[in-house]
């Protein structure tokens, strides 16, 4: 699904270059549950934000489900985050106005699926993330572990093939966040592909490998055997 | 544009950000709100001052003769030139329809008045019953002078409200009473009042024919007055009074054997050349008036410009949202540009009725000197509303597709 190879990206701070990713060569298959790990500034949110084509890599190449992702423009790539991408933000990223129900359909908006029908599968998975009674409140109104959940109803909202997490539990408490786990792993047994950026263990134990990321460059990659969060739940 | 998706989210987002929608609005509204009362009142001032000058002048000329300052066919300067019934009967009847009012005028300066104790000294004018209209003369009491006075040579006389206070101050309606002027006894048959006031009431009209028979006058003239009839138009009218008192002027120096070139002889005033002038001066408050409308159009177009920058700005993280949902850069700036350019086109047309409405109810009522009627043209008015709203998507357009452009990463951090 995911090919990557001699991935490098660098920011420029000032005067000074900042070399986060230093060769990346990493692949995923269909269907696979990968954790990143790594400590901060290993480069790990900023190797999720290039899969995620929200940022562009200096070099290297990157196939995305058999399509080389190159040259890309803003236009080529908001279609292609449309028909393969789905975003859980560690900060959100709810849109403030609009209502919980409304968030989680926006996504079904730029797919051109119909306003009722966007309004009823929403619903579905606010329902999913137990936040049915929160649909027209706010995301104000919501504790932050709610908005986490709006965002992850939201990105499976637009049922993508890859979808990419950057630190989805970070903001929630334990319970909860095996609630999420437990529904990621659900998707991810529907046959959809997950990236999850998290540095806690218990989380990346959830997955179904783990790929260590430290000063640029991956470090470790194994499979695990799965923790089944409905254990937990 | 028709895209029934796309107008229900726009409806969402404006019901969403009541204030923002409402600040976008109002600085339209009052921009389209000020140009059009400014303009209105440009029109209203214009409409005062035409009818200003339509109360006071009309479109007299008037005719009078001094002495020869040049040679011509053998006849030395220095000649005097005087007017007489002739000249007046044949211009008379040369443009008997053109010729709105007419009169002759034989003048005796300081003749002395006298009734019963009281006397005074005061021009008398004989002229003929038009002279009324040319003076724009009102009567406080009885009648002007009429034909049957003219030519029966009767011995009447209208004073005016200024003479009937001094002269004959203890009678209260002094019709009938008699006045001695040069020691001849005079009839009064009306008294005038002259909106012009004091120095316009000094004067005695009688018959023209009376006056040229008491005072020795024989056919003499003073002054010829005519009135052309109204044209159309202002411009035609001007044209008409040009051409008539150029053929007058060439007809007198004919027959009194002037010099064509000869400036001094013959005299004319055209009180239409000064009604030039107001009209002048109206389009110059009219100029003024555009050039402050135009200047207020240029606030409106960068207040409207500010908003849009703003609301760019505010928006700029949402952008990055949208793009990372897997909206297209176009479809982030159309929404934006459609949001705005609908709010705009909202705001404008309101602003524009409501200050239409207010010109059209009150405008009638509005009684200022030299401001009449303020009203404005529709299409001005709706031209700029169109400029507005085609500004206000132009300063929109480029932040917002800036903004789209820009990596959703870094538009997401925007906070």
């Amino acid at each position: 699904m995911i090919q990557i190879k001699n991935l490098h990206k660098s920011y420029k701070m000032g005067s000074n270059s900042l070399h986060v990713l230093k060769g990346i060569d990493f692949s995923v298959e269909e269907g696979e549950l990968v954790a990143i790990m790594g400590s901060s500034g290993s480069g790990k949110s900023t190797l999720l934000n290039i899969l995620g084509m929200l940022d562009g890599a200096d070099s290297g190449d990157y196939v995305l489900d058999g399509v080389p992702i190159e040259n890309l423009n803003e236009t080529k790539a908001a279609q292609y985050r449309n028909k393969f991408l789905g975003f859980v933000f560690q900060s959100f990223n709810l849109i403030n106005y609009k209502n919980a129900m409304e968030n989680v359909a926006l996504p079904l908006y730029y797919q051109k699926v119909g306003r009722k029908e966007r309004q009823e599968k929403a619903l579905k998975y606010l329902g999913q993330v137990g936040l049915k009674e929160w649909a027209t409140h706010l995301p104000s109104e919501l504790s932050g572990g709610q908005k986490q959940r709006v965002a992850i109803a939201r990105a499976m909202a637009a049922e993508p093939k890859v979808l990419l997490a950057d630190e989805p539990t970070g903001a929630l408490d334990s319970t909860t966040s095996y609630e999420v786990m437990d529904l990621i792993q659900k998707i991810n047994d529907d046959g959809n592909t997950i990236l999850v950026v998290t540095h806690e263990p218990d989380i990346a134990d959830m997955c179904k490998r783990i790929v260590h990321l430290k000063d640029g460059v991956i470090v470790e990659d194994k499979k695990i055997k799965q923790v089944r969060a409905s254990a937990y739940v | 544009m028709f895209d029934i998706e796309r107008w229900q989210e726009i409806f969402d987002t404006i019901r969403k950000n009541k204030l923002r929608t409402f600040l976008t609005g109002i600085s339209v509204a009052s921009g389209i709100f000020i140009l059009v009362i400014l303009l209105g009142f440009g029109q209203g001032m214009q409409n005062g001052i035409d009818k200003e000058f339509q109360a006071d002048a009309s479109n007299m000329i008037g005719v009078w003769t001094q002495v020869t300052t040049k040679e011509y066919k053998g006849l030395n300067p220095g000649r005097v030139i005087q007017l007489r019934d002739e000249n007046y009967n044949v211009v008379e009847k040369l443009y008997q329809d053109k010729l709105e009012y007419k009169s002759p005028m034989y003048r005796v300066f300081q003749a002395s008045i006298n009734y019963g104790k009281e006397s005074g000294a005061y021009s008398i004018w004989g002229t003929s019953p038009d002279f009324q209209q040319l003076e724009n003369a009102y009567m406080s009491f009885g009648r002007f002078l009429n034909y049957s006075d003219q030519r029966q040579k009767s011995k009447v006389v209208v004073i005016s409200n200024k003479i009937h206070k001094e002269l004959l101050g203890s009678i209260e309606n002094p019709i009938g009473e008699h006045i001695e002027i040069s020691g001849l006894s005079f009839q009064v048959v009306g008294v005038y009042g002259d909106a012009g006031g004091g120095r316009e009431e000094e004067k005695i009209y009688m018959p023209v024919s009376t006056a040229q028979g008491v005072f020795n006058g024989a056919d003499r003239l003073n002054m010829l007055y005519f009135t052309l009839k109204p044209a159309e138009n202002f411009e035609q009218s001007l044209a008409d009074s040009e051409k008539f008192t150029n053929e007058l002027k060439t007809y007198l120096k004919q027959v009194h054997t002037v010099a064509p070139d000869d400036i001094s002889a013959i005299n004319t005033f055209n009180t239409l050349e000064q009604v030039k002038r107001f009209h002048n001066l109206s389009g110059g408050i009219q100029f003024f008036f555009w050039f402050v409308g135009i200047c207020t159009i240029i606030a409106g177009i960068v207040g409207v410009s500010n908003v849009m920058l703003i609301i760019v700005k505010e928006r700029t993280k949402e952008i990055g949202i949208r793009k990372a949902l897997g909206a297209k850069p176009i479809s982030v700036v159309g929404l934006i540009l459609h949001e705005a350019v609908f709010v705009t086109a909202v705001f404008g047309f309101g602003g524009l009725i409501f200050s239409m409405g207010l010109l059209e109810i009150f405008g009638p009522m509005v009684e200022i000197d030299y401001i009449v009627n303020p009203s404005i043209d529709f299409n001005v008015a709706l031209t700029t509303v169109f400029l507005l709203i085609g500004a206000g998507a132009l300063a929109g357009f480029f932040p917002a597709w800036k903004a789209a452009r820009i990596k959703p990463i870094i538009a997401l951090r925007d906070e």
